[in-house]
């Protein structure tokens, strides 16, 4: 069997580093972007099981990724969990309202990223 | 009016001309009563004539005088009093 | 004699009037015054006071009442004695105040009010129009005596002469009279006519006195005793009739509107007054020396009933002197058409300023903006008002049918115009004289007049019935028009006179006291009063900017500071100055009235910037005291309305405020949410990482070694923003102490780069120095602009994305100041970043390589700014370029 795929739009090289290490040792493959702009292309092109997605991204914000997403029918049901710094309500409100699978704040714990992982693709 | 202090010339110029200008004044008054004399003439003993040269010289004595005053008056407007306390001035009033 | 040789001579003199005229004009539009502005011509131009009334009246008079027609040479001649007292403050106001009428004067001292204009040209023009009439028949007549030889002509062609009389006079009047544009203008070529005239007409009387009595009457002692010989010889003036036309005539002197015109609006000189003072008694001594001769010798060789009011013609004619005659009737020509002239010049400035003007302005509200446009139609009423008024004078003389006593109609106008004698003596020198009182003091004698005097001189069978003369209007006999209140007795002149004056003072007195003057009024009123004490030896506001000055101080009191000077600082900038004083264009002067009009009105807002503009009779403080005044008066009346506005102003203070609110809190919402995502971005590395080494995960000893130095370095970073944040916050709230000494700019430099001498990743950066520039020497904190030039190095190390890096650093010097350039050769800034690149939190690109939190630049603003210098992005250098400017040196030292 393949190993499950997620791809990590991150710009923060240490966030990226961490997240790979976590989610590559429990069997998944990861694979990285860190552009805002070309990430829709990536994600078409990649079709990962699982998109894990910053907000402050450069050039596109992760809003603007997530709601193009959510109005292509190919990635319609595409799992995504949203990550971000900014942790307010409204910024959450949003992301819910745009149709994300799930939403976390940074800084998350390990564990609590992991199984949100399994859980969305399982 | 002659400030002790002054220059004694001075003074007595802006003294001049202040009296001058209260003759200025004065005198259509003066005047003013002489043309009222023949009011007090009795109708029936005076004379047309006698009248007419009343009239006349005082009318010419008038005249006479203002013409004498012309002159200081006519300067005295040109270059205003230099003596004269700034305000009001001897001039009005 | 024929009469064609009469109505040619009449034309020759008239054409040689006109040519004198012209030339005159002529002369004046050429500069060339010369004697034209000389107080003789000046003196001559004031005998159109002799009119044909006098000319030929006066005789007349004589041979009725004897002595007593001297009365009316008396007044003006204690009035000219006088001048010091009246005229000279009179003529001085005119000047200052550019009046253009008697109506003018009186409007303008009681602040500018057209009503009181309106009141006196009506009052002028219904006591002129007579006395024009008076003068077309006393041409006519004397036509009539040598067409007719003493025989009547028929009425029809006498109103036919008066027709052509009046054309031509108004023809006349209108070429001359209407020639300049600016009503304040002298008429020299009118003036140097009628001072022509002046000449001819004295001229023709002395010939005709010497003649009488050195020819005719055998000698002064023989005409003496033929005085007392003859039917007026006994002296009977009654002393209230002397008194009353002693008094009349001085007062008619003063407020006729055409001896206004020449003695004031025409006064070129001041000082002409002083040789009028004598010239003038003189001139008037002249005319009436020989006039009781002449009487009593047309008593005594003319026919029984033959009319004394033309014996100064009659006589020569009689004893076959035909060219002494033509002489008399030239005098008398000239008397009349001067008169005629004069008095429809001033009927018309009056008619057209203060009645046609206001009417036509306000038939098209706020469209008369161009200038042009204005002085057409205040030229074209001023010929039509010529016109007009000639025409009723013409007309007045065919109604009225040409009465016989030319005295009393000449007496009637005197009494009518006298009325404006109160106002006109208590405003220029009674401060507490006001608009109402002269408004109600005028109408008062006016209407009095009307009853007493007009209406009555239309006859028993005219205007009044015998009924009302007898019993009075409605039979009430107290209100009979020649024994007002039950005095009967009187002589109806003395009658008249005194009621109407009496009344018309004690009202105007009255009701000057009772009532309040308008802030206006008050600064008119002291600028009459006190005419003397501003305009004498004090020049003036000279240069243009303390105009402009003062306007903008009387501005602000009117309409607040900030309006006053966003005008003026908006005028100054349309004309390419900066700042608040604009050059005092007469477009600016106009947008200024218009402005000030809406606070105070467009009358008060006129007499004010005339005040400053024209400017010499008030001072400016006296213009404060006003404009306060008004303001108050504005606040005062505008109280309640201000009250309601309060809640509309305090509604909106608290929308804005709320605005404000708003807009800083969405402001503190985004940098909470950067420093949010500042911090947490460090910590959720931090935070993994670390779970990751806790939890013992199998990883080799270089993982565990990269992690934790990745834990440390996010440490650092975290510590880093804190300190940045801190920093910013101290720097903007200004508690920073620099510590300031003297450096150079190449030990700061030096410092700069050492610190950021690291090796980081990519290629080395070349850094350009400029070493001789660097010697400058300044005072500063230098480390806090080694701080600022670190920030800017290490940023060119940071993102310079060219295969060379290379940073250049050059120092200038630019308007005195010491500038240090960053430039590398990167891809630069893009525009539309560069105007957000000092915000906090701006970061342009992706920023990884950054390792900073976006503060770097706020804070190297921060520092420029307390050091006393700044920070600037400069574009177009090739790639990032930064200006540093450093404040300007002090002087160095040695």
């Amino acid at each position: 069997m393949t190993a499950r795929r997620v791809l990590l739009i991150e710009d923060e090289p240490n966030i990226i580093e961490a997240i790979r290490f976590i989610l590559s040792r429990d069997g998944w493959r990861v694979d990285t972007h860190s552009d805002g702009e070309t990430a829709l292309a990536a994600i078409r092109t990649r079709a990962p099981d699982l998109v894990i997605l910053d907000v402050m991204l450069p050039n596109r914000s992760g809003y603007d990724i997530l709601h193009d997403l959510r109005r292509d029918a190919a990635t319609k049901a595409l799992p995504v969990l949203m990550l971000t710094a900014r942790g307010q309500k409204k910024d959450r409100d949003l992301a819910e309202k745009l149709g994300v699978s799930r939403f976390m704040t940074k800084p998350f714990s390990n564990s609590e990223i992991l199984s949100t992982v399994r859980e969305l693709v399982g | 009016m002659a400030r002790p202090g002054d220059p004694k010339f001075l003074a007595r110029a802006g003294y001049r001309r202040r009296r001058m200008a209260d003759a200025a004044r004065l005198v259509p008054l003066i005047g003013a009563v002489l043309m009222l004399v023949p009011v007090l003439w009795p109708g029936t003993e005076t004379r047309t004539s006698g009248a007419m040269i009343y009239v006349f010289v005082t009318w010419a004595g008038l005249i006479a005088v203002i013409g004498a005053m012309s002159r200081p008056l006519g300067r005295m407007m040109r270059d205003p009093d230099p003596g004269a306390e700034p305000a009001p001035a001897g001039d009005e009033d | 004699m024929s009469f064609d040789v009469l109505v040619t001579l009449c034309l020759a003199y008239v054409l040689l009037l006109f040519a004198v005229a012209f030339w005159a004009d002529k002369r004046a539009a050429r500069g060339r015054m010369g004697w034209i502005r000389s107080p003789a011509v000046y003196t001559l131009s004031l005998s159109i006071y002799c009119t044909a009334w006098t000319f030929y009246g006066a005789v007349g008079y004589a041979a009725r009442s004897g002595m007593e027609f001297v009365t009316i040479y008396l007044g003006p001649t204690l009035v000219m004695v006088g001048w010091w007292t009246v005229l000279r403050r009179l003529v001085r106001i005119g000047r200052i105040q550019r009046i253009t009428s008697v109506a003018d004067l009186i409007s303008s001292r009681y602040g500018k009010s057209n009503l009181l204009g309106v009141l006196v040209t009506v009052l002028a023009v219904v006591g002129t129009t007579p006395y024009i009439a008076l003068q077309l028949q006393s041409v006519t007549l004397s036509f009539d005596v040598f067409a007719g030889g003493g025989v009547r002509a028929d009425g029809d062609s006498l109103t036919q002469t008066a027709l052509f009389i009046a054309g031509g006079l108004a023809i006349f009047t209108i070429v001359f009279g209407t020639r300049n544009l600016d009503a304040n203008e002298r008429h020299h070529g009118v003036v140097t006519a009628i001072a022509v005239e002046a000449v001819v007409k004295l001229v023709a009387l002395l010939a005709v006195g010497i003649f009488v009595v050195f020819v005719a009457g055998g000698g002064a002692g023989a005409t003496l005793e033929a005085i007392d010989a003859s039917e007026i010889s006994e002296w009977h003036a009654g002393p209230a009739r002397w008194m009353t036309m002693i008094f009349l005539s001085g007062a008619a002197f003063l407020c006729l509107p055409r001896m206004f015109q020449v003695m004031v609006v025409e006064n070129s000189d001041e000082r002409h007054l002083a040789i009028a003072s004598w010239a003038f008694p003189l001139y008037l001594f002249l005319m009436s020396l020989f006039v009781v001769p002449i009487a009593v010798v047309g008593l005594d060789v003319l026919p029984e009933g033959a009319n004394p009011d033309l014996f100064v013609l009659t006589i020569p004619l009689a004893y076959d002197r035909d060219a002494l005659a033509m002489l008399a009737f030239l005098g008398g020509f000239s008397s009349a058409t001067s008169m005629v002239i004069v008095a429809a010049i001033a009927l018309s400035t009056m008619v057209s300023n203060h009645i046609v003007m206001p009417i036509w302005l306000n038939a098209r509200k706020g469209g008369a903006t161009v200038s042009g446009d204005v002085r057409t139609v205040v030229i074209q009423a001023r010929r039509l008002s010529i016109a007009g008024v000639l025409a009723l004078g013409y007309l007045y003389y065919v109604f009225s049918g040409g009465g016989t006593a030319l005295a009393a109609i000449g007496l009637i106008s005197f009494t009518g115009l006298a009325q404006v004698l109160p106002a006109m003596l208590g405003g220029i020198f009674w401060r507490g004289a006001t608009r109402a009182g002269a408004a109600a003091g005028l109408s008062a004698g006016f209407a009095i007049w009307l009853w007493t005097s007009f209406l009555p001189s239309f006859g028993e069978a005219g205007l009044l019935s015998a009924s009302v003369f007898t019993d009075g209007p409605f039979g009430l006999s107290l209100l009979r028009p020649q024994a007002l209140f039950g005095i009967e007795g009187l002589d109806p002149v003395v009658h008249s006179v005194l009621w109407s004056l009496l009344v018309n003072a004690v009202i105007f007195c009255l009701v000057s006291v009772l009532t309040f003057p308008t802030p206006v009024e008050r600064l008119q009123g002291a600028a009459f009063v006190n005419v003397f004490r501003y305009s004498e030896g004090a020049p003036g506001w000279t240069g243009s900017a303390v105009e402009a000055e003062d306007l903008l101080m009387m501005s602000q009191r009117l309409l607040g500071t900030a309006e006053a000077q966003l005008l003026f600082e908006g005028e100054a900038a349309g004309q390419g100055k900066s700042g608040y004083i604009p050059d005092v264009t007469p477009a600016f002067l106009e947008k200024l009235e218009r402005k000030l009009a809406g606070s105070v009105g467009a009358a008060t807002a006129h007499a004010m910037l005339l005040q400053i503009t024209g400017g010499v009779s008030v001072t400016v403080e006296d213009l404060m005291k006003v404009a306060d005044e008004a303001q108050q008066i504005l606040e005062y009346s505008s109280q309640l309305e201000a009250k309601s506005q309060e809640l509309g102003r305090t509604a909106r203070q608290l929308k804005e405020a709320n605005d404000k609110l708003v807009a800083l809190s969405v402001q503190k919402d985004g940098f909470l949410s950067q420093i949010s995502h500042e911090l947490r971005t460090p910590m959720t590395s931090i935070r993994s990482f670390s779970e990751i080494l806790m939890h013992g995960e199998t990883m080799t000893p270089e993982e565990r070694q990269r992690y934790s130095s990745i834990i440390h370095d996010e440490t650092i970073r975290l510590t880093r923003l804190l300190d940045d944040l801190l920093d910013l916050s101290v720097l903007e709230n200004g508690q920073v102490t620099l510590n300031e000494a003297d450096w150079t700019l190449e030990a700061i430099l030096d410092r700069a780069v050492a610190a950021t001498e690291r090796a980081g990743p990519g290629p080395a950066m070349t850094i350009d120095r400029d070493r001789a520039g660097e010697r400058t020497r300044i005072r500063t904190d230098g480390d806090r602009l080694a701080q600022v030039f670190i920030n800017l190095i290490a940023n060119a190390q940071k993102y310079c994305d060219a295969d060379a890096p290379r940073l250049r650093i050059v120092v200038r010097e630019r308007q005195g100041r010491p500038v240090v350039d960053f430039m590398d050769n990167g891809s630069g800034i893009p525009q539309k970043a560069q105007a957000v690149i000092f915000e906090k939190f701006a970061r342009v690109s992706d920023h990884r390589a950054a390792g900073g939190a976006g503060l770097g630049l706020a804070i190297c603003r921060e520092v420029m700014h307390r050091l006393g210098g700044g920070i600037a992005y400069l574009p177009g250098q090739g790639g990032a370029a930064f200006r540093v400017t450093l404040p300007r040196r002090q002087a160095e030292a040695a």
